[in-house]
């Protein structure tokens, strides 16, 4: 599979006063391929969120290179790669422009010049996609939080971007809308094989994802399939994640003087090894 | 009692339904309920920040009806805490202690004992003693949250709301926040009040569980009745508690009911394993 | 009192007003405001409130509703009709009791300008009760569109109108939730002096301007992410579109200008 985007020895830091600075991020390197979906894990302060920045040009690195579509990301071509990303962000009012929903949908088809009967196709097909089509003349005050980052995804959406980009975008929803969104997101993935790094710390957006990326005091501390990194048990609370539940229960389980074997990820498995060992005979 | 947003004009949006309960005094109880269930607005009729339109609240010995006014709301509000949703909204001071100070203020309470208070709060919730001069917007967010909570504890509330108070937290924020709410619970002895989308904290902390669905309050009682309650809740849509769900898939596995009901993992881990005690004592 | 106030306030309809292309509608209040200077007799000020009337009828909008909604202004009209009534001293006297005459001419005078004031309130309420407020911006913006050239920044203009339109309901939000925090915590802005009233705001206005600057910053962000860079090379997914009615609308307005000429005094 073709890269997408990738990140070489990127290092960043904030200057809070007068030569005082902050080393954000510190030597980073990953890539990620087309296809794939990505999730990036860590407290609060990890350097998460500047990732984020780095990787659609809010920031530039300091030292090392960001290169998006194999090419280094640069001011020169900054405009050009931002309209092929699709960027969903936490605060799902802050990020509404348009005054309906169909005209937030349309208005980086409108930055990106596109033409007029052109923008009314996308703009109702991302609608579609996004099961919002019965929305489209709401003012953003009428919708629900889960609704309006549907709304946003599909505006990201209708330029048809080869990276969907969703910093924290579930973080501020309520369980229904957070389950409106992966559930969307998943649907995406399955439809259309939508590349998509998400920056979370949701415990099931993480268990969704191909491949996860720890961060920790602005480095690249694990990478791995979501199994590989909760199979480290409680050092997960390290980087800001909570345990699956059934990983929580086995471990306590153990502590109770049950010892188990294997390490469980779903509650079946759970169950199961319970049964076997315990409770079948 | 009952509540509608402007009453008598077209716009009349009705909110709360026929509302007969009661809040145990010393108790932790959670109120749950979908977005848009009418448990934010139950809340504020709790300190008048809302007067019913139809039947009365009563809090500890004042009675808030839609004719309240003035005093008696003071009283109520000295007596009732409420820490809203994303807290550090509420920030404007210039400094940590003197935004913590507000509230004690505002209620009358002497500024030196006040001082003392706020000193000791930002201590006991785990914020560096030298953020007290500082301005609040140049802390971090969690940190944030901590001073807006403090400046509701700072006025002794015998009874404290707390709406969603882990809202936009990382997991282990989420984690320090609710263990702290606990332990004010049991040291200063008060009423708590939780409303959240979580089942998962109303099992672990609450010992009396209200639930509401379109403006109406549809189950109340002990979480371990309220919370195991599969068929109504579903009926609310919400989702049992994972501990209960877990503990029904177990007790289906091995035909018959464990000796409790289990509300937190912990009691649930211990459970099975008495449970396998026994089967292993029993071969 | 603010919720029934409708001055400035769009009501969604599908009238023959609501389908007219707002760049005529705009065109029209704006002529109709000099127009109205036109009528300087009984004659033509009947004409001027009969054609207001009329379209109040096409626009479908209750008249109950809409004096309802303008209560607050009707106060003013009325207080314009007093002040002309009690201080204008020209012509015969009318009425004289103790300090208070009447004179011809302040009746007159109080009528007919508190009339024209309420004809122009009348019309552009239902301008905006009918024109959706980004309709308005697309038309102010497209209007203006000609004094590009001197350099005045007109699609920037147009874009802080919508943006402000948008994030009106917002704010109204968060400053309902601000207030009722600082309410539990015992803030009291409802009683005291006017100065302990004024510093009761602070805690209101502070936490406010903090988050209107974060949205700020944050929307700011947004919008360059999904590439925008100001009015150049940008196209527009709302096509105003001038039909025979607007040109009709027009016709209408020169014919009732002629009119106006015609019978006045």
């Amino acid at each position: 599979m073709r890269e997408v985007l990738s990140m070489d020895t990127v290092s960043f830091a904030y200057e809070t006063d007068e030569d005082v600075f902050v080393q954000a991020v510190a030597d980073v390197s990953f890539t990620i391929r087309e296809g794939e979906w990505v999730s990036i894990v860590g407290h609060n302060g990890s350097g998460k969120s500047t990732l984020a920045k780095l990787m659609i040009g809010l920031l530039f690195p300091a030292g090392g290179t960001v290169h998006v579509f194999l090419e280094p990301l640069t001011e020169d071509n900054l405009w050009d790669i931002r309209s092929k990303l699709g960027v969903v962000f936490q605060n799902p009012d802050n990020q509404f422009v348009g005054a309906t929903v169909q005209d937030d949908v349309a208005f980086a088809l409108e930055n990106n010049g596109v033409p007029y009967e052109t923008m009314q196709v996308r703009v109702k097909e991302a609608l579609a996609q996004v099961g919002m089509s019965a929305y489209a003349l709401h003012e953003p005050h009428h919708l629900s939080g889960g609704q309006k980052q549907r709304v946003a995804i599909a505006g990201a959406l209708a330029m048809d971007p080869d990276i969907l980009i969703l910093d924290e975008a579930t973080s501020m929803l309520d369980p229904q809308g957070r389950g409106e969104v992966i559930d969307l997101i998943t649907e995406l993935r399955r439809t259309t094989g939508l590349t998509v790094i998400s920056i979370t710390h949701d415990l099931e957006e993480v268990l969704l994802a191909d491949r996860v990326l720890v961060m920790n005091q602005g480095r690249l501390v694990d990478s791995g399939t979501p199994e590989s990194i909760f199979e480290q048990g409680s050092r997960l609370q390290e980087h800001g994640l909570d345990l699956p539940f059934a990983l929580r229960m086995s471990e306590l389980l153990r502590e109770a003087g049950l010892p188990l074997t294997g390490d469980h990820m779903s509650e079946e498995e759970l169950v199961n090894e319970l049964w076997t060992l315990y409770f079948s005979k | 009692m009952s509540f509608a947003y402007a009453p008598g004009t077209p716009f009349e949006k009705k909110a709360l339904f026929d509302i007969n309960e009661a809040v145990p005094s010393g108790s932790y109880t959670a109120v749950i309920g979908h977005t848009g269930s009418g448990k934010s607005t139950l809340l504020l009729h709790l300190n008048g920040l809302l007067k019913p339109t139809e039947g009365t609240v009563r809090v500890g010995d004042t009675l808030i009806t839609s004719e309240t006014k003035g005093k008696a709301l003071r009283t109520v509000r000295r007596n009732v805490g409420i820490v809203f949703q994303f807290p550090e909204h509420q920030l404007f001071e210039e400094t940590v202690l003197k935004d913590i100070m507000f509230g004690p203020l505002n209620f009358g309470i002497p500024e030196e004992e006040a001082k003392a208070l706020a000193l000791e709060l930002i201590e006991l919730l785990g914020l560096p003693a030298d953020v007290a001069d500082k301005s609040p917007f140049e802390l971090s967010g969690g940190q944030m949250r901590r001073v807006a909570i403090a400046g509701v504890l700072a006025f002794k509330p015998s009874v404290l709301i707390l709406d969603e108070p882990t809202a936009g937290l990382d997991p282990q924020g989420r984690r320090e926040i609710m263990e702290l709410f606990e332990r004010f619970h049991r040291e200063e002895g008060l009423t708590t009040i939780l409303v959240t989308h979580s089942m998962e904290d109303a099992a672990r902390y609450a010992d009396h569980v209200i639930v509401m669905h379109e403006g109406h309050a549809v189950l109340a009682g002990p979480p371990e009745d309220v919370l195991t309650d599969g068929t109504r809740l579903e009926q609310y849509r919400l989702e049992l508690p994972r501990t209960v769900r877990f503990q029904r898939d177990i007790e289906r596995l091995i035909g018959g009911p464990l000796a409790e009901r289990a509300l937190t993992e912990e009691k649930l881990a211990a459970l099975i394993a008495q449970r396998a005690g026994e089967q292993g004592d029993g071969r | 009192m603010m919720e029934k106030m409708i001055f400035g306030r769009y009501l969604p309809g599908d009238s023959f007003t609501h389908r007219l292309d707002p760049r005529s509608k705009l065109l029209f209040i704006f002529l109709f405001i000099f127009a109205v200077f036109l009528a300087n007799n009984t004659v033509t000020y009947a004409i001027l409130l009969g054609f207001t009337l009329f379209v109040i009828i096409i626009s479908r909008i209750r008249f109950s509703f809409l004096l309802g909604g303008l209560k607050p202004i009707l106060f003013l009209v009325v207080f314009t009709l007093l002040m002309h009534l009690f201080l204008t001293r020209e012509g015969p006297v009318l009425f004289h009791w103790k300090f208070i005459t009447i004179y011809e001419e302040g009746l007159r005078q109080g009528i007919y300008i508190s009339l024209r004031f309420f004809i122009l309130v009348l019309m552009t309420t239902v301008l905006t009760l009918t024109t959706s407020p980004i309709s308005i911006t697309d038309g102010v913006e497209t209007l203006l569109n000609p004094l590009k050239r001197l350099k005045l920044p007109v699609h920037e203009l147009a874009m802080m109108m919508s943006i402000a339109l948008r994030f009106i309901p917002t704010l109204m939000d968060e400053t309902d939730k601000i207030l009722k925090a600082q309410l539990a915590r015992g803030s009291d802005i409802s009683s005291g002096s006017v100065q302990q009233r004024v510093k009761a705001v602070i805690p209101l206005l502070v936490p406010l301007f903090v988050s209107a600057f974060k949205r700020a910053e944050d929307l700011a962000v947004a919008m360059e992410v999904k590439g925008y860079r100001g009015g150049e090379g940008r196209t527009r997914f709302r096509k105003l579109n001038w039909q025979a009615g607007d040109t009709a609308v027009m016709i209408i307005f020169g014919v009732l200008c002629a009119v106006l000429l015609y019978l006045r005094a």
